[in-house]
């Protein structure tokens, strides 16, 4: 006979002291961990409760402005350092980590249009309503001496946006054209224009660093190659788009802020059909800005909310609103995606966490390791009716939500109306038009 | 005896002993410079070669092409080409260890006979990618078991001896001393049979006798913790998620006490209870009642979360499935009820025997079912779709009690006669011809259970306690953070808390415990048909073909008709031929089963 009973030696399962962890011996076999699926479930839904509860994304408000902020900038070198145009002139450099401002320049008479650091961090650029594009150097005039931009253009026309290219000593502004100019000339380098129409916005392609992308008031989109003197081509859509950014880890595709609520998202090579349009506002979207990992952006709307929407998705995932907040200007996701500013109509600059929920500052190993597998967990289980109704629920203001719905009534009322022109018309005469194409009027070259 | 190799040295096969001998020693800088270095050391290689004829080689027959894939992937872990170190010596064990197919097979979750309906290119590209990671996955859980600390018990004859003629005695004669304090006789002849229930640590042990006597105990120290006369007569007990409660069925109503014996409540919801079941998961204490109601207790709560009705008469014979906390009734028709709270009526029905039936029991791994009957019989069912009976064995008493271990083995208490089938394997069934052991009590069995994580066998009889030996009935190896023997009053208390917040649902018990990861395909199908009736046309539809046109001058409109002609009949040969095969298999579904044909099969359409 032979014989072997389990038998097991408790000093191998049972901690030494009180001072050591307690010994926790793993059997990964399935049979001994019954109901994984409920119980993987269970934890997903916990999850998202605790997500929402949790969910506090509204940090601080920097006040201080005397009006509007009508533009925000971020410094490519600094965190911590944000700058901020108002439409009473005044230019602001605030410190983000104290919260506070750190040097007030009164650049403009009039709206400061535009403004924007140049890529070394070192001096920025601002455009004011004065005509005048200057130059200013990021640390502030030593004891004694005046505040004074390092360069003054004094331009013929209003300038109403400015953007610096990515690596060289080369910018672009916009009004009645598009101006490229070398920082050392007082002249513009080229001039480019298609049609008399004033351009509110112009931007450079992070990747491509030669190309711009400007939107005009003539509700069309045009793009530029720097090498060459004319323009690329252009977009014509519906209504008028009030800015565009780039992907800044795609190189074709950009985003367009548009008056018709919307916005569109483009691949530069086929600019006949939007890649997806971004639908949730219920106003006028006026800014736009990418997240550096380029799979997110923000919006900044009419409608004193500001949103995130992924890159494929065609609906929001996040919506950020306060009392106080008014119509949303300006917009900008920080450089190490974690942030976002806005600046309003009423003087303020807020800032938000990019993820509402994050927990911020040092985390440790296992609330690392918790949180992480409480995302795949959520990712896992997104699509149960349960889970999916608590994650999407937001709170929206009285105003945003009765908007909603009317917009929902008025866009039944004319899919209606569009399936009953279907319905009685001759078969095949009229076709139904994608909510992609429907926008989008005319690509010209 | 072998010589002790030294401590610095790296224990050399003898070939290659052989050829360092002959070899004048080298530095490790010298190496790259000579350009014999990859000549002169032909030793290396091959043992390369008998390492790996060394390992476990794979059953040729099953090498089936995803089998192929499994054992590619270890293959890919391998770091590329034979590396060598600085001192020139060579890893023996080159790459990650080898896993064996059946022991990933056993870690996979993905069913891939169930397939997703037309899945866009998005999809199916992130179920591909899904897929590969539950494979890699499950090659790392399996390679995980070479940590597993123990080894099974077992229990073996020498050649031609039958080890059901094997005494206790001689185990606890064989055994150590810590295994053979583990065999002992509680003699309590005087509160009459006893039910007895261990925790699901299986540290503790509790037992209740017909005359009112309940006590309870760390069976291992055999420390008593709580002894109480309930003065009523005690028809079950059982343990709660832990050892700190207990729940008694008195002959009137249900009592739920701590572990020192204090009552705590008094259930009268609940009223002549015979059987108790408890699902740790669920938090749920399910109830079978004199009155014919299987009543779900929420003791997270204290709410009756459903009370169902089984008009069968009265229950006396309750089980549950540990891997779906489905509950089986036995009834005395002979049929076995599943039973879920989420609904009013019976998952399933099965007939089972000609008589009543006496005993029902679960494998943990929830795919056998052993049922013994008033007609003498156990039966094993399987429970994995198909209900259909494996084996059969008449008994001559027929077994009143059954239960099974955590390796599959099935115990039957017969009158005071104990005996014990083992199967091959953990998952496959225990072959009823010849018994594991045997063993005769001095009294008449009245409940039965193996202890987890323990090689022990728990009898409740009219002369008391048995703890029985039964090697290899137990799993070796525990999971800490799920049931965890040694634990201490903290971590139980962390591990209570742990386990409230992810509580179950009752409404989730369903015979596919899985059904929640899958997709649920019936709904997507019709949300599409919704979408399309709403939308008014098909979003999905692919456009009919429609041909490009070509070079210049080859595109004339005949030919156009031409192409566009022949792709429309190939999807029509296509979908012609997809029928023709479905026929054939239709009719022989229709042909009558019976082996004689009948008059009326006539009229069977």
């Amino acid at each position: 006979m032979k014989v072997k009973m389990l038998s097991r030696n408790p000093d191998h399962y049972v901690r030494e002291t009180k001072l050591d962890l307690h010994r926790v011996p793993r059997n990964y076999d399935p049979t001994l961990h019954p109901f994984e699926v409920p119980r993987e479930y269970i934890r997903a839904l916990n999850a998202t409760k605790l997500e929402r509860v949790f969910a506090k994304p509204f940090l601080a408000s920097l006040d201080g402005h005397r009006d509007g902020v009508n533009c925000l900038a971020k410094n490519p070198k600094s965190l911590a350092t944000v700058l901020s145009g108002a439409c009473d002139g005044e230019v602001k450099i605030w410190n983000l980590t104290r919260r506070k401002c750190i040097r007030t320049i009164q650049a403009h008479e009039g709206f400061v249009r535009g403004i924007c650091t140049r890529f070394c961090g070192t001096s920025f650029f601002t455009v004011g309503d004065d005509k005048t594009v200057k130059q200013w150097k990021m640390d502030g005039p030593s004891c004694g001496e005046e505040e004074e931009p390092l360069h003054t253009i004094l331009g013929k026309t209003v300038y109403t946006g400015i953007d610096h290219h990515w690596k060289e000593a080369v910018f672009a502004t916009c009004g009645q054209q598009v101006d490229i100019w070398d920082e050392q000339r007082t002249n513009p380098i080229c001039s480019m224009t298609w049609g008399y129409d004033s351009i509110s916005s112009v931007k450079f392609n992070p990747i491509e660093t030669f190309l711009l992308g400007s939107c005009a008031s003539d509700r069309n989109i045009v793009l530029y190659d720097m090498r060459q003197a004319t323009p690329l081509k252009k977009v014509i859509l519906d209504m008028r788009t009030n800015t565009i950014c780039w992907n800044p880890m795609e190189a074709f595709i950009f985003t367009a802020a548009n008056e018709d609520y919307n916005l569109y998202t483009f691949d530069m090579r086929a600019l006949d059909t939007p890649v997806m349009v971004h639908m949730d506002h219920v106003s006028a979207v006026l800014d736009v800005d990418y997240s550096p990992t380029g799979r997110e952006f923000v919006s900044a709307s009419f409608d004193k909310s500001i949103r995130i929407f992924p890159v494929d998705k065609s609906r929001s995932r996040e919506v950020y609103h306060t009392k106080r907040m008014q119509h949303v200007i300006c917009v900008k996701w920080t450089a190490d995606s974690k942030y976002i500013m806005c600046g309003s109509d009423e003087m303020n600059i807020r800032l938000w966490k990019a993820n509402a929920s994050e927990k911020l500052g040092v985390l440790t190993s296992r609330e690392k390791a918790a949180t992480d597998y409480n995302q795949k967990l959520k990712e896992k289980f997104q699509y149960h009716p349960h889970i999916k109704r608590i994650s999407r629920h937001r709170h929206l203001p009285k105003s945003i939500y009765s908007q909603i719905q009317e917009q929902r009534i008025m866009k039944e009322a004319r899919r209606r109306k569009e399936l009953n022109r279907i319905k009685h018309s001759k078969p095949g005469s009229v076709q139904m038009v994608s909510e992609k194409k429907k926008h989008i009027v005319a690509v010209v070259k | 005896m072998e010589t002790i190799p030294k401590p610095g040295s790296n224990v050399p096969p003898k070939k290659d002993r052989l050829q360092a001998k002959k070899k004048k020693p080298r530095r490790y800088w010298e190496q790259e410079t000579t350009g014999t270095a990859a000549g002169a050391s032909p030793g290396p290689p091959r043992k390369r070669k008998r390492n790996r004829e060394l390992r476990p080689q794979k059953p040729k027959k099953n090498d089936t092409s995803k089998k192929f894939r499994i054992s590619k992937k270890p293959r890919e872990l391998k770091s590329p080409g034979p590396q060598r170190s600085l001192s020139g010596a060579q890893d023996p064990f080159a790459g990650p260890a080898p896993v064996s197919v059946e022991v990933v097979q056993k870690y996979c979750r993905i069913d891939k006979s169930k397939e997703v309906p037309h899945p866009k290119t998005k999809t199916r590209s992130r179920l591909v990618a899904a897929e590969a990671q539950e494979e890699e996955t499950s090659v790392r859980a399996a390679r995980s078991e070479l940590l597993l600390a123990e080894e099974p018990g077992f229990l073996e004859g020498e050649d031609g001896e039958d080890t059901a003629k094997i005494r206790q005695a001689d185990i606890v004669e064989a055994v150590d001393i810590a295994s053979a304090a583990k065999h002992f006789d509680l003699n309590l002849r005087q509160f009459g049979p006893y039910r007895l229930n261990y925790s699901s640590t299986g540290r503790h042990l509790a037992f209740g006798g017909r005359r009112g006597h309940v006590a309870a105990l760390d069976w291992v120290t055999k420390k008593l913790t709580c002894e109480i006369n309930v003065m009523e007569a005690v028809r079950d007990v059982r343990f709660l998620h832990s050892e700190a409660l207990l729940a008694v069925a008195q002959s009137r109503w249900l009592h739920v006490y701590d572990n020192q014996g204090i009552e705590l409540h008094c259930v009268r919801r609940c009223d002549r209870v015979t059987r108790l079941e408890f699902l740790p998961f669920h938090f749920l204490l399910a109830t079978a009642s004199e009155t014919g109601f299987l009543a779900y207790l929420d003791v997270s709560v204290g709410r009756i979360v459903a009370a169902l009705n089984a008009r069968a008469g009265r229950l006396s014979v309750m089980t549950q499935n540990p891997r779906n906390a489905v509950i089986h009734l036995g009834h005395s028709n002979g049929t076995v009820s599943l039973w879920s709270p989420a609904m009013k009526e019976p998952l399933a029905k099965i007939l089972c025997h000609r008589g009543g039936v006496r005993a029902v029991a679960v494998d943990p791994t929830g795919t056998h079912m052993a049922t013994s009957g008033l007609d003498h019989q156990l039966k094993l069912f399987d429970l994995r779709g198909t209900f259909q009976p494996l084996s059969a064995r008449t008994l001559p008493q027929g077994a009143g009690h059954l239960a099974f271990s955590q390796r599959g083995l099935l115990a039957a208490g017969m009158g005071d006669v104990v005996n014990i089938w083992a199967g091959q394997g953990k998952a496959s069934p225990p072959s009823l011809e010849q018994p594991y052991l045997t063993h005769r009590l001095s009294g008449h069995v009245h409940g039965l259970q193996f202890c987890p994580y323990e090689d022990v066998l728990g009898v409740g009889h009219t002369g008391g306690i048995t703890s029985m030996l039964v090697p290899g009935a137990a799993e070796p190896n525990f999971d800490g953070l799920e049931s965890n023997p040694y634990r201490s009053r903290k971590q139980r208390q962390e591990w209570e808390v742990k386990a409230l917040l992810e509580k179950v649902p009752a409404e989730l018990i369903c015979l596919d415990p899985r059904a929640l990861a899958e997709v649920d395909v019936i709904s997507l199908e019709q949300a599409k048909k919704e979408r399309a009736e709403r939308l008014g046309y098909d979003p999905d539809a692919t456009a009919p073909f429609q041909p490009k046109p070509k070079q210049k001058g080859r595109s004339s409109t005949a030919s156009l008709v031409k192409r566009k002609r022949k792709v429309m009949d190939q999807e029509h040969r296509d979908k012609v031929r997809q029928s023709l095969e479905q026929q054939p298999q239709k009719q022989e579904k229709a042909k009558p089963t019976g082996a004689r044909p009948s008059a009326l099969d006539r009229f069977v359409r």
